[in-house]
C-alpha cells in the first residue's frame, strides 16, 4: 500500500512541477514582463507545496492507521461475559484470521466477525488514504498556483523555504536527545511510583522475579541495584587494566618511535580492531577466553565460574585498545615538536624526554581519553551479554560470574514485555542511571580535551 | 684518578639510560604486537569454528517412489501430486535404510535425517514425476549431529549418556563411512535458507535480508538529514548559543550507549507512535539515529575540507548563498559525504543490542519481503546462534559472523575506494 503512494505522490509532484514551469512561462509571455526568477524556481515553490503536506499525510497515516483500527475494532468486540481476554493476544488473532482466511476454521464468531471488522475498516482506510493524499496535493498545488505570478519572488521564499528544512534536519539531534531523555524519566518515574528510589539505589537485593500468578508464593521482587552496579564496575575496572597499559603504550610506539611505514601498516589494522562488531568480541569471549579463564583459574586452584567477570573484561579491553590508543596518539601528536627538542635538546634520550616531558604534558588529554573510554566500557552490551553472567552477584572477585546494568537490561526485555510490571519497567531505571553516568563521564572528558586543546593552539 | 672514576660513572650511568631507552622502546612495541596478535588470534578462532559450517553432511537414501504407497497414479494432477503420502515414503525408505532393523532401531535409524529430508523426498519427486514406481537412490541431509561428529566437532569418547548420539547410532554411522554412503557437499542451505530450530538447515538468507533492509532505511532516513544538518552547522547557522547547544549535543550523542538508544525506539516509536514491532523499519530508524551524529561529523569535516575560495566565487558572480552552496560545495563535498555515510552504515551493520530492546530478536522462520514484516538481523542472528545450547549452531554463528565481516569489509573497501577516486587535495 506504501509503495503504491509513494509512487503517486513522485507522480504528483512531477506533474506539478511540469505544470508550474509551464504555466508561469505562459504568464509572463501574456504579462509581456520577465519574471523575477528562473521559472524552475516557481516549479520548485509548486512541488514543495505539493510534497510536504502529502508527506505530513502519508507519515501520519503510517503511524496512527493500525492504532486507529485496532481501538476501533476492540471497542466494538462482542465481550463475552465472564471470560478473560488479552487484548494483545485477541488483536493479534483477529488480525491472523482477517489477512489470512483459513486460519478461521475453529475460531469463535466474534472473532470472525471482529476479523471482519477489521478487514473492512482497512479498506475503508486504504481508500481514504488514497483520496486524501490526492486532495491535499491538489489543495497544495492551487494554492501555489495562485502565486504563478512574474512579480513573485520565487527564489526568495524558496531559499527560505530551504532554510527551514535545514533547521528542522539539525534539530533532529535536539529531538533525539529529549526522545531519549522522556522516554527514560516517564518509564523510570513509573518504575520509582512502584519501586522505592532508596531502595533502587543502596539496597543490596535485585530479585527482579515477582510472583506473576495470584496466590504464587514466590519471594516478592526486590530491586537493589548495587550488585548490578559493583559487576559494570568490576568488569570495566577489568577491561581497562587491559586496555590502558596496551592502549597507551602502542599509542607512545606509534607517535615515537614507529618508522612512517610501520605506522601505515598498524594504525589500519587497529581500525579493523576498532570496526570489529561487539557481537564478535562476545562470540570469542565466549568461545576462547572464557574456557581459558576458567582452566587458567583452576591450575592456579580458584573455581572459576564458565562466564566470568575477567574473561568478559578481558575482551572488552581488547575492544577498547583501538579507542585509548588513537584518541592518545592524537593529543601526542599534538604536544608542540619545541617541548620535545628542548628536552632532547639538553640531553634527554627518547625514553627520558616521552616519560618526563611529553606525558605530563599530554596529561590532561589522555586523562580524558581514559574517561572517554570508561564510559564506552560501562555502555558495552553484547561482550558482557554473552560472556558475563545474569546473575547479580556482589563480588570483587573477577573469577566469579557478575552481571552489569546493560546485561539486566537486555534480560528484563528480552521476554515479555509489560509495562505495568517494574520488571520491565527496569530496564529504563537502569538505563537512565547509565545515560546519566555515560553523559556525565563524557561532558567531562569532552572538556578537558577542549581546554588541553586550547593550552597549545 | 678521581677524574678517571667520574668517567666511568658517567659511563655506566649513560649505559643505563640507553638501556632504559631501550626497554621502553620495546614495551611500546610489544604493546602493539599483543593488540595485533589479538586481532589475529580472534580471526584464527572464527575461521577455525567457522570453516566447517560451509559444508554439510549428505546420506545416500533408497526411496521406493511406489504408487500405492503414494496414493497417487502416474497420471495425477499436479495438485494431486503435491498432497501424495511422500511421509509414508520416507518412513519405507528408512525402515529398508539397513537390513533388518528392529522397531527401536528403526527409531535411532531416524534420527540420523534432518527434518527436512520429507520435503526433499517429495520435492525431488515433484521435479522428476516420471520416477513414479522406481526406486531411487537420492542424497537427503542427515541430521546435524551426525554432521558434527563427522565434522569432529563432537567428540565420540565421551560417556554415552553425554552424548546426542548412542553407541548403536555411531556404529550405523561408521558403517555409512564405511560404505561410502555418507559425504560433505557444500552447504547451499547456509545461504538459502532463514532460521531454524534445527541446525542442518539454518542459513543466513533471511537475517541477511533483514539487514539489507535494515541498513536501507538507515541510509534513506540518515543521509538527507545528516547533509542538511552539516550544511546548515557549517555554512548558514547564525554563531550563537543556540547553535552551540546543537553542536554540543551532536558530540554527546555519539557517545550515548547504543542500548540507551534501544530503549528510545521501545519507548518512543513502538510505545508511543505504534510501529509494528521486530520491523526493519523501526530498527532502521533507531539506527539512523544512533550513527547521525558519526555521520553529521563526517558531513562536516569535509565540507570543511571545500576551501572558501571557491563559495566566494561563485558569490563574486553572484549567486546567492544558497546557490553558492548546493551548486558548488555541497557537489564538492559529496564523495566525502558518502564516505563518512558508509562508515556509519558499517557500524549500524555491527549494532545488535538496539536491535534486541525493538524485538527483532524474534524467532523469524522466513526470509522477509518488506520493510515492515518482523525480521531478523545478522548479528542478532549470530547472538541467538552463540546463546544456543545446541552444538551444531556454534559453527554457524561463527560462520555467520565470517559473512558479517565480509560485508564490513567490502562497505570499507568501498569507502575508501570512494575517498581515493573522488578526493581531491586543494
Amino acid at each position: 500500500m506504501f509503495f503504491w503512494s509513494l509512487v503517486l505522490i513522485a507522480v504528483g509532484i512531477f506533474s506539478s512541477f511540469i505544470y508550474a514551469r509551464s504555466r508561469i512561462k505562459l504568464n509572463s509571455k501574456k504579462q509581456g514582463t520577465k519574471s523575477k526568477s528562473l521559472p524552475n524556481y516557481y516549479a520548485q515553490y509548486v512541488l514543495m507545496w505539493c510534497l510536504f503536506p502529502a508527506l505530513i499525510v502519508y507519515f501520519s497515516w503510517a503511524i496512527f492507521q493500525e492504532q486507529i483500527i485496532q481501538n476501533i475494532v476492540i471497542s466494538n468486540f462482542e465481550f463475552i461475559e465472564g471470560a478473560v481476554y488479552n487484548e494483545g493476544l485477541l488483536l493479534a488473532e483477529i488480525r491472523n484470521v482477517a489477512n489470512n482466511p483459513s486460519f478461521a476454521d475453529g475460531k469463535s464468531i466474534e472473532i470472525i466477525n471482529a476479523a471482519s471488522h477489521y478487514s473492512s475498516l482497512r479498506q475503508i482506510s486504504q481508500i481514504s488514504f488514497y483520496t486524501s493524499i490526492i486532495i491535499i496535493m491538489l489543495l497544495g498545488a492551487l494554492y501555489a498556483s495562485q502565486k504563478l505570478k512574474p512579480e513573485f519572488h520565487a527564489q526568495h521564499t524558496i531559499e527560505k523555504y530551504i532554510q527551514y528544512i535545514l533547521i528542522f534536519c539539525s534539530s533532529v539531534a535536539i529531538f533525539t536527545t529529549i526522545g531519549i531523555v522522556f522516554s527514560l524519566i516517564f518509564e523510570s518515574l513509573r518504575f520509582f511510583a512502584e519501586v522505592s528510589i532508596f531502595e533502587f539505589l543502596f539496597s543490596t537485593e535485585w530479585y527482579p522475579f515477582i510472583p506473576i500468578r495470584e496466590g504464587q508464593t514466590a519471594a516478592e521482587g526486590s530491586f537493589g541495584a548495587v550488585p548490578i552496579f559493583a559487576g559494570t564496575f568490576l568488569v570495566m575496572v577489568v577491561a581497562m587494566c587491559v586496555a590502558v597499559p596496551l592502549g597507551l603504550l602502542t599509542a607512545i610506539y606509534l607517535a615515537e618511535y614507529a618508522s612512517q611505514r610501520v605506522r601505515k601498516i598498524v594504525k589500519p589494522l587497529l581500525e579493523i580492531l576498532a570496526g570489529i562488531p561487539t557481537i564478535v568480541y562476545g562470540f570469542f569471549a565466549f568461545v576462547s577466553v572464557a574456557p581459558f579463564v576458567k582452566a587458567f583459574g583452576q591450575s592456579i586452584g580458584i573455581d572459576a565460574s564458565p562466564t566470568s567477570a575477567l574473561a568478559a573484561g578481558m575482551v572488552m579491553g581488547v575492544m577498547i585498545i583501538p579507542f585509548i590508543s588513537s584518541l592518545s596518539d592524537d593529543v601526542i601528536n599534538s604536544v608542540p615538536q619545541s617541548l620535545r627538542e628542548a628536552s632532547l635538546g639538553i640531553g634527554a634520550n627518547k625514553a627520558e624526554t616521552i616519560k618526563k616531558v611529553i606525558l605530563p604534558a599530554a596529561l590532561p588529554g589522555i586523562v580524558g581519553a581514559f574517561l572517554l573510554a570508561i564510559s564506552r566500557a560501562i555502555g558495552e552490551t553484547m561482550i558482557v551479554v554473552v560472556a558475563a553472567g545474569t546473575a547479580p552477584n556482589l563480588t570483587g572477585n573477577p573469577f566469579e560470574n557478575v552481571t552489569t546494568v546493560t546485561v539486566q537490561i537486555v534480560v528484563a526485555l528480552i521476554g515479555d514485555q509489560e509495562f505495568d510490571n517494574p520488571r520491565t519497567l527496569s530496564a529504563f531505571a537502569l538505563g537512565l542511571v547509565l545515560f546519566v553516568i555515560t553523559l556525565f563521564l563524557n561532558i567531562i572528558a569532552l572538556q578537558i580535551v577542549k581546554r588541553y586543546r586550547e593550552r597549545y593552539e | 684518578m678521581n677524574n678517571s672514576i667520574a668517567k666511568e660513572k658517567i659511563i655506566s650511568l649513560r649505559k643505563k639510560r640507553s638501556l632504559e631507552d631501550m626497554r621502553f622502546k620495546y614495551y611500546g612495541f610489544t604493546a602493539m604486537c599483543l593488540s595485533l596478535a589479538v586481532l589475529v588470534f580472534l580471526l584464527y578462532t572464527i575461521f577455525s569454528k567457522g570453516y566447517t559450517a560451509f559444508q554439510k553432511t549428505i546420506v545416500l537414501l533408497e526411496v521406493d517412489y511406489n504408487q500405492e504407497v503414494l496414493k497417487l497414479t502416474p497420471d495425477s494432477s499436479d495438485e494431486d501430486m503435491e498432497k501424495g503420502k511422500f511421509f509414508r515414503v520416507k518412513k519405507q525408505a528408512i525402515e529398508n535404510f539397513f537390513p533388518d532393523l528392529s522397531k527401536s532401531d528403526i527409531k535411532l535409524v531416524k534420527k540420523l535425517f534432518s527434518i527436512n529430508v520429507d520435503k526433499e523426498i517429495k520435492d525431488y519427486f515433484l521435479d522428476n514425476p516420471e520416477v513414479i514406481n522406481t526406486k531411487q537412490q537420492i542424497w537427503v541431509t542427515a541430521h546435524s549431529d551426525v554432521d558434527q561428529l563427522l565434522k569432529g566437532n563432537s567428540r565420540r569418547d565421551v560417556p554415552e549418556d553425554r552424548r546426542k548420539l548412542n553407541d548403536i547410532q555411531l556404529s550405523y554411522v561408521d558403517q555409512l563411512v564405511e560404505e561410502n554412503r555418507v559425504k560433505q557437499v557444500f552447504n547451499n542451505f547456509f545461504f538459502t535458507k532463514a532460521d531454524s530450530r534445527h541446525p542442518e538447515i539454518a542459513g543466513v538468507a533471511g537475517s541477511f535480508m533483514g539487514s539489507l533492509f535494515t541498513l536501507f532505511t538507515v541510509f534513506i532516513l540518515s543521509f538527507p538529514i545528516a547533509i542538511g544538518a552539516s550544511v546548515y552547522l557549517e555554512e548558514f547557522a547564525p554563531k550563537n548559543r543556540i547553535t552551540e547547544l546543537i553542536e554540543v549535543n551532536i558530540s554527546n550523542l555519539a557517545a550515548v550507549p547504543s542500548i540507551v538508544f534501544g530503549l528510545l525506539g521501545l519507548g518512543v516509536l513502538l510505545n508511543v507512535f505504534g510501529l509494528p514491532r521486530s520491523t526493519p523499519l523501526v530498527g532502521g530508524s533507531v539506527l539512523a539515529l544512533m550513527t547521525l551524529p558519526t555521520i553529521i561529523i563526517a558531513c562536516r569535516a569535509s565540507l570543511k575540507a571545500v576551501p572558501p575560495s571557491i563559495k566566494e566565487g561563485a558569490l563574486a558572480v553572484g549567486a546567492t548563498k544558497t546557490q553558492a552552496v548546493f551548486h558548488h560545495v555541497v557537489p564538492l563535498a559529496l564523495p566525502g559525504t558518502l564516505t563518512g555515510t558508509i562508515i556509519g552504515l558499517a557500524q549500524a551493520l555491527g549494532e545488535t543490542a538496539p536491535l534486541i530492546m525493538i524485538g527483532m530478536i524474534a524467532f523469524i522462520p522466513n526470509i522477509p519481503t518488506g520493510l515492515t514484516e518482523p525480521s531478523a538481523a545478522l548479528p542478532v542472528q549470530i547472538y541467538l546462534w552463540v546463546e544456543s545450547a545446541e552444538r551444531g549452531f556454534q559453527e554457524k554463528s561463527a560462520a555467520a559472523i565470517m559473512v558479517i565481516l565480509i560485508f564490513l569489509f567490502m562497505m570499507n573497501a568501498i569507502a575508501v575506494f570512494l575517498r581515493n577516486r573522488f578526493e581531491r587535495k586543494w
